[in-house]
This record gives structure tokens, C-alpha cells and sequence, in this order.
């Protein structure tokens, strides 16, 4: 095993891990601040990236391309929030998880009616193809690293917005009372809109990313946003720092669970039974890390008391 | 001693830095009536959670029936004798009047793991459950819903439940809480011959009910013990004309 | 008679009805399609159990409905190929009799759900959502990756498996097969609904306050109607795996359980019968809607919204009004 490979596999889980961030930020923060769950927040993804596609397709420019992503992803979300899940706040979580999964369906179908079941292929600009050399003579994509850079600035952005801007104050006390905000004389329906866009645009802003990495087709949002449930669960629901750890913790589990359990299974077995049980232990290796978490802290990671 | 059912020994709880329990020592002894007063934010909801269960002091422990009950879950010690009532109404609001004693006395009986009797006609909990009914004077609404109780009738429902259970001792929060005048003094009348069936350790808001019933009170201030002793020394205690009855003292 | 009592007789009569004119005219496909209803029936059944009955919102239930798919398949799989299912630490073979698989995909199913339902009962509210789901995906992803039965693709099975005295490739000798195992979990449900434990546990999922201060201890009573909830599924499972001579991966998507989760919610969460007429609404709506679009989940999307926001009973709320009290 060669440490440049392991190095490698440890970005590639950064920055699945940071784009996990931008996905599972949205989601605690609407749990945190409305107590709703929100299944559709992966087809807020794939909108994003069908936007990004559609765009990028008629354009040609990236830079529109995840503006459109924003834009577009922020709009289905506020949509979706005036119609429907404003309605959901003081319902239970079972109503608000069908009528999201309900969402999700008329969300799916619709895109496959408008573009079809043929995935759709987002280019990276050239501007970022290739690999950059890092210090010890790491050779690695670019346009990953970028990501990982795109990740933590946001991150970053998110941490300013929350600790020292109104809105973030604002924020926190609807976390912590939703009536003293209403006594504050801050219009409540109002903000709740703006946060579930804030959530939809970096949602949709994490479909663009990702979908020049991946492809861009129908249900692409659905393992992303059960991953994203599993880091906010480690991470402790409502908490943003929760989802950064968590995400972070995910990303590298994930990833180095693939490149390293095969490995590791292959000192003791054929090389063929080792890739057989080191995959399948691996893409069960998050849930394992979750159900950990859990059995020692029911409440997540930085999840209250 | 060697009467009391229940006893806290040295109870304290702290949120943060705010002491909600401070080294709290009291005790229930048979056939009496122990009213717990003391002016609002004074911890007496902190008190009984730590008595009843379902808040663990950091300090101090809780003796019932002569058993360390500490650590043991709400619902060990609801088996162990402990009838508690709720100051807001905490019945299953779907069902019927009967079917909410019928649990009580179903919880007191244990066998919960029977999959293929049909409970509500199970003679022996129907006849304590339609005991419980009368003793409180809910028998003519059996069928009715819980949820289309008036108030006062929940409050009575849920003494029916707690009588179901047998208990050894009664933990009672604020039942008098919201009830007319006239309810006040049916429940006081039933409350004062129900201290002979099992003690009652009653915290209550309402002043005259407070004096008419107890046979001790107990002053909680700021989370602490201020004066315990009978009605009339609670009366006199300057200590407690100060902190707590000042205004009325006053007047 | 009550409104809901009589509505129980109407279904039951239209899923029997339903068959027996599509075998005299002979249309096997209706017979087949009804035949799916009462499994998906089944399947609603089980998790009503842990839903309606215990207030459990389990994400996840797509796992028991494959455990018993796979468990199935996997006895039938060693069965046609004639390899043993295990020689260590004691030999185990195949089998092909429904009599041994049904027993075996209820306790499997069961065990799982015991296990799933011990971690996850730990927590409350979302976090029991988000854990059930994501149990679900583990195991969804474990037999994506099992090569031995198949991986993604799935195992297929030649013929159905056996039961005495009956063809069970006959279409209405197997929808027979299936209808009375319906009968049978309906009346074990119905029964468990009135009994202790059911009381207990209703009681548990309005006010857990409650239950605690007449001295019981809600987490028992969630995890054992949780694995009760999850055998039933389970059971469902090795009915649809024989159904369609096929086992996958998709059996165990969280698509799966949502769409379970869709039977009980369109028939009423919490009622005896609701999955029942919750399963038959969905194939219908699945056939008539499928026919009119190849988008049809546009639609059933529209319809589960709307009963959401403005008929939270289902169709049992809105024929048979608010549930009346067990006598």
C-alpha cells in the first residue's frame, strides 16, 4: 500500500465529506429552526443539477451554470415551503415525512417527463481539469481539490452567518423558542422562507458540484440525502458544527472504508473472498459508525442534552 | 421514623448554576396529609420529578417502603406503590374514562405481555376499575372519551387512575389546580378521607385547601427546606411570613 | 353493527369478489394483481402495528419485507441448485415447502427487527426515523453486494414454491394461499389490538407519562411490537418473493418502505383494516393511474399529498368517521 494512495483516498473522503456538509447543513438547520423533516431536500439536489446541466448545455459557462443551480434550487425550495410545508410545521414528523416523500415523488416523475431517463453530463470547465501536484509530489485532481476549498469556505460562510449576523441571531433564537422571535416582532413565516431557501440553494449548490463529478439523472439526490440524515444524526440534529464533524467523519469512513477494508481482509483471505467481504463490510461501514455513535450518545455528537 | 413511607435524604439538583434543589430532606409518614407549598420558580415540580422519577438529583436519595428507590424508573417505582397525579392532565386522551382506569389497574396487575385476552372484559380489572370510578364519582361517564372530559372530570380521572394502582403513597401535583370552587371542596372532602387508605404527599397552591388538610407543611424557597411543621406553626413561623406569605403577612 | 365493521365486510368481500369474476372470465392478470394487494395488505399490516398501534415511525420496514423475500429465496436457491444451505456446524438444506419457508422468513424477520428495533428504540421522534432509514439503506447496500445470492441483479426462483394439496402456479390457488394468511394475521392483529399488550401499548404511543406512572415500561412494549410488526412484513415478503418467482435489492429500498408506509396512510393509520383498503386503493390507483401515464407517480405524489394536508384518517377516516372505542 503506498501513502501517497492513502493520501489521495483521504482527500477524495475530505471532499466527499465537505459536499455531504453542504447537503446535511440545509437539513439541520431546517430541523433545527422549523422541527421539520424534510425528505425532499434530495430533490432540491437534483434540482440544482438538472439546472447546472440544462444551463451549462445551452451556455457552456460552469460560473452560470452553478448560478443556476443556486437560483434554481432556491426557488423550488421556497415554492415548495409557501405550498406545502408551511403547512407541515405543527404536524407531526409522520405527516411531514409523507408528505415530503410525496415530494420527492412528483418531484422525480416531473423531472424524468421534462428531461427524460437518460442521465445528463455536466462538464468541469477546463479551467479545472487535470491534476495539480501537491507537496510530496501528490499528483491530484483539481477540480476535487477545488471542492474541498468551495466546501470549507462555505462552511466557513455558514459559521460567520450564524455567530455575528442578524439573521443568524435570529436564527439561534428560533432554535431555541420560536415564540420569543415572534415576540421580537420579526416576521416568523417570513424567515422560516428564507432559511428553507438558504438550505435549497446550498442543497442544489451541492447537485451542481457533484453532478460534474457524477452524472445528473433522476433519484440522484436519494443516497445522498439518507447520508446526509446519517451525519446529522452522528453529528447531533439542529447542530451545524454536528454536521461539519459529522459530515467529515462520513466522508472518510466511507472512503477509506472502500480502499482500505479490502486491504485489510486480504492479509487473511484470497484476494477475491477480501474484496467480496471488505465491500460489502465497507458500504455498510457508515452505519456501523452511526449506530456506535448512537449506542454510546442517543442524542448525536454535539446533539442537547 | 419507622412510619414514614417516604423520605428524601439531603435531595439537591443543579441546572447549571442554578441550585433547584438545595439538600432537600422530607418524609411522608402513614395517614397523614403532607402539603408542599412555596411560591412559583420555588422547584417543586424539580422536587417531585426527583421523588417520582425521571430526573436524577445529583446528590441526596429517595426511600420509599423502606427501599433505596434512587435509581430505580419511574415505572419500578409506580410498581412499587408510588400513585402519582400530574399537574396537567397526562391521561391517554383517546380513550374512554374506562379504558383509562382499566390500564391503571392492567399496569398494577402486571401479565401487560397477554396478546389474545380481550382486556376490557376482564372482570377482575373492571371491577377495580369501576371501584376507582365510584370512589371519585366518574361512574356515569365510563363511555365518555377522555378528551371530552370537562377539567375537573380529568382531574378526577386521574385520582381514579392512581386509586387503580393500590398505592402505598399518593404524590400528588396541584390537583386542585383549575377546578371551581365547588370542585375544590368535593375533592377536598374526598382527599381528606382518602390519607387513611394511603398518605398523601400533596403540593398545592390553593391556601385554603393547603390549611383545611394537611397535617404538615412543608415551605420550599429558592429550591430549600425553609420551615416543616403542622399548620399552625407554618401560620406563625416568621421565617415563612417573610419569604413567602410577606404580602399577606402585610395586610 | 358499526360503520367500520361493516366497511371491514365490504372490503373483504371485494377482494374475494374481485378474483373469483376475473377466474371465471378468465383474466389471470386481475388475479395477480389482487394477489399483490393482500400482500402489500400484509406488509401494511405489519407496520401498522409498530405505526398505529405504538406511534412508531419506522422508515425502514422495507428491510423485514426483503429479510422474508430473500429468506425465501435463498431456501429456494439451494433448494433447485441442490447445494446445502450450510454444513457447519450442522447441516441445513434447502426447501421448497411453504410450510417451512413462511415460519422461517416470520422468525428471521422477527430476529432482525428485534435487533434493528433494540438500537433504535434508544431513540425518539427523528432520530428513530432517520436510524430506521438508515438501517434500511445498510442493509439495502449489503445485498447489493452479496455476489453469493445474486448481488444486484437478484435471485431468481423456476417455480414456486410448494404447498400440500394445492397448484401453487395456479394463479387463484395461490391468491387463495395468500387471502387466508390475510384472514389470519387480520384476526392475531385484531385481537392483539383489544388485548393487554394492545392496550398498553395504544395507550404508550398517546401518553408514555401515562404508561410509566401505572408502573410500565414503554421501551418493552415498542420493542416487542416492533418485531411483531416486523415478522408480519417479513411474512409479506416471502409471499411477494414467491409471487413473482424474483428476490432483489429493491425489495429493501427505502422506496419500498415508503411506499408501505403509503398503504397505511391512504387507509387510515392506527385501524385493524386500514392497510387493507389502503393496499387495494394503491393498486388500483397504481393500475388505472399507470394506465393513463407512464408518470403515474405524479399523481399518486398529488393524491398522498392532499390526503396528507386535508384527510389525515384515510379512507377509513373519511367512510367510518373517528375510530370508536373498543368495547
Amino acid at each position: 500500500m503506498s501513502w501517497i494512495l492513502l493520501i489521495e483516498q483521504t482527500l477524495n473522503g475530505l471532499q466527499f465529506g465537505v459536499m455531504l456538509f453542504l447537503m446535511a447543513a440545509g437539513l439541520t438547520l431546517i430541523f433545527g429552526v422549523m422541527g421539520l423533516i424534510n425528505l425532499a431536500h434530495g430533490s432540491l439536489y437534483m434540482v440544482g443539477a438538472f439546472a447546472a446541466a440544462a444551463v451549462a448545455a445551452a451556455t457552456g459557462s460552469f460560473v452560470l451554470a452553478l448560478v443556476a443551480s443556486l437560483v434554481a434550487a432556491a426557488f423550488a425550495g421556497v415554492l415548495i415551503e409557501v405550498l406545502v410545508i408551511r403547512r407541515l410545521y405543527d404536524r407531526d414528523h409522520l405527516d411531514q415525512v409523507l408528505a415530503t416523500f410525496a415530494l420527492i415523488l412528483i418531484f422525480s416523475e416531473g423531472t424524468r417527463w421534462a428531461f427524460g431517463s437518460f442521465p445528463l453530463f455536466l462538464d468541469r470547465p477546463e479551467y479545472l481539469a487535470g491534476t495539480v501536484t501537491l507537496p510530496f509530489g501528490i499528483e491530484y485532481s483539481k477540480y476535487r481539490l477545488s471542492l474541498i476549498g468551495i466546501g470549507l469556505l462555505v462552511a466557513a460562510g455558514l459559521f460567520w452567518m450564524i455567530m455575528r449576523t442578524r439573521i443568524g441571531i435570529r436564527i439561534r433564537a428560533g432554535e431555541n423558542d420560536r415564540e420569543m422571535i415572534g415576540a421580537l416582532g420579526v416576521d416568523i413565516s417570513l424567515l422560516y422562507t428564507l432559511i428553507f431557501a438558504l438550505g435549497a440553494a446550498l442543497a442544489g449548490f451541492a447537485g451542481a458540484l457533484i453532478g460534474a463529478i457524477q452524472s445528473v439523472q433522476v433519484g440522484m439526490g436519494e443516497p445522498v440525502l439518507i447520508l446526509a440524515f446519517v451525519v446529522i444524526v452522528i453529528g447531533g440534529i439542529g447542530s451545524i458544527k454536528g454536521a461539519l464533524i459529522g459530515a467529515v467523519l462520513v466522508g472518510l469512513t466511507d472512503t477509506l472504508g472502500r480502499f482500505l477494508l479490502p486491504q485489510i481482509f486480504g492479509l487473511v483471505m484470497t484476494p477475491s473472498a477480501a474484496t467480496s467481504v471488505g465491500s460489502s463490510l465497507a458500504s455498510m461501514s457508515i452505519y456501523i459508525l452511526m449506530a456506535g455513535v448512537l449506542l454510546v450518545r442517543p442524542k448525536g455528537l454535539f446533539g442537547g442534552a | 421514623m419507622i412510619d414514614s413511607i417516604l423520605e428524601t435524604r439531603g435531595l439537591t439538583k443543579r441546572f447549571g448554576g442554578l441550585v433547584a434543589s438545595k439538600a432537600i430532606s422530607l418524609d411522608l409518614r402513614q395517614g397523614e396529609i403532607h402539603a408542599l407549598i412555596g411560591p412559583n420558580g420555588a422547584g417543586k415540580s424539580t422536587l417531585i420529578k426527583q421523588i417520582a422519577g425521571g430526573l436524577q438529583p445529583d446528590e441526596g436519595s429517595v426511600h420509599f417502603d423502606g427501599k433505596d428507590v434512587s435509581k430505580l424508573s419511574t415505572a419500578a417505582r409506580a410498581r412499587l406503590g408510588m400513585g402519582r397525579t400530574f399537574q396537567i392532565s397526562s391521561l391517554a386522551m383517546e380513550y374512554t374514562v374506562l379504558q383509562n382506569v382499566v390500564l391503571g389497574a392492567l399496569g398494577h396487575r402486571g401479565n401487560v405481555f397477554w396478546f389474545f385476552n380481550n382486556v376490557m372484559k376482564d372482570a377482575e380489572l373492571l371491577e377495580t376499575a369501576d371501584a376507582a370510578l365510584t370512589k371519585v364519582g366518574l361512574e356515569d361517564f365510563r363511555n365518555f372519551r377522555a378528551s371530552d372530559l370537562s377539567h375537573g372530570q380529568r382531574r378526577q380521572l386521574e385520582v381514579a387512575v392512581a386509586l387503580t394502582l393500590d398505592p402505598k403513597a399518593f404524590l400528588m401535583d396541584e390537583p386542585m389546580a383549575g377546578l371551581g370552587a365547588e370542585g375544590s371542596q368535593q375533592l377536598i372532602g374526598f382527599l381528606d378521607t382518602l390519607r387513611h387508605q394511603a398518605p398523601i404527599l400533596l403540593i398545592e397552591h390553593d391556601m385554603d385547601a393547603v390549611f383545611s388538610l394537611a397535617d404538615r407543611v412543608s415551605v420550599l424557597v429558592y429550591g430549600e427546606i425553609i420551615a416543616t411543621g403542622t399548620v399552625d406553626d407554618i401560620r406563625t413561623n416568621s421565617d415563612v411570613r417573610n419569604a413567602y406569605l410577606g404580602e399577606e403577612g402585610a395586610a | 353493527m358499526t360503520k367500520e365493521t361493516l366497511l371491514n365486510a365490504v372490503l373483504l368481500c371485494l377482494l374475494l369478489a374481485v378474483p373469483l369474476i376475473a377466474w371465471v372470465s378468465d383474466e389471470p392478470f386481475i388475479i395477480t394483481l389482487t394477489t399483490r394487494a393482500v400482500i402489500f395488505a400484509i406488509a401494511g399490516i405489519g407496520l401498522n402495528f409498530a405505526l398505529g398501534f405504538g406511534g412508531l415511525v419506522s422508515l425502514g420496514h422495507a428491510v423485514f419485507f426483503g429479510i422474508g423475500g430473500y429468506v425465501m429465496g435463498i431456501l429456494a436457491y439451494h433448494a433447485q441448485t441442490y447445494t446445502p444451505l450450510m454444513e457447519w456446524p450442522f447441516a441445513v438444506e434447502g426447501t421448497k415447502s411453504m410450510l417451512i419457508v413462511w415460519p422461517v422468513a416470520v422468525v428471521v424477520s422477527g430476529l432482525a427487527a428485534l435487533a434493528i428495533g433494540a438500537l433504535s428504540l434508544r431513540t425518539t421522534g427523528v432520530y428513530f426515523i432517520m436510524i430506521t432509514l438508515a438501517f434500511g439503506q445498510m442493509l439495502y447496500y449489503f445485498t447489493i453486494s452479496w455476489s453469493t445470492y445474486g448481488g444486484e441483479d437478484g435471485l431468481s426462483i423456476y417455480v414456486r414454491n410448494t404447498f400440500p394439496g394445492l397448484n401453487t402456479m395456479d394463479p387463484i390457488q395461490f391468491f387463495a394461499i395468500c387471502y387466508v394468511l390475510l384472514l389470519i394475521v387480520l384476526i392475531g392483529v385484531h385481537c392483539a389490538a383489544r388485548s393487554s399488550f394492545g392496550l398498553m401499548l395504544r395507550a404508550a404511543k398517546q401518553n408514555e407519562e401515562r404508561v410509566q406512572a401505572v408502573g410500565q415500561g414503554p421501551y418493552r412494549l415498542y420493542l416487542i411490537a416492533f418485531t411483531i410488526s416486523g415478522a408480519i412484513t417479513g411474512l409479506a415478503g416471502a409471499l411477494f418473493a414467491d409471487l413473482n418467482r424474483f428476490v432483489s435489492p429493491t425489495m429493501l429500498s427505502w422506496h419500498t418502505s415508503g411506499e408501505i408506509m403509503v398503504f397505511v396512510i391512504l387507509g387510515g393509520v392506527g385501524r385493524v383494516f386500514g392497510p387493507v383498503a389502503g393496499a387495494a386503493l394503491f393498486i388500483l390507483l397504481e393500475h388505472s393511474l399507470g394506465g393513463l401515464s407512464e408518470y403515474w407517480h405524479i399523481y399518486l405524489g398529488a393524491i398522498l399529498l392532499g390526503v396528507v394536508l386535508f384527510a389525515r384518517g384515510g379512507l377509513y377516516g373519511l367512510l367510518a368517521g373517528r375510530e370508536v372505542a373498543h368495547d
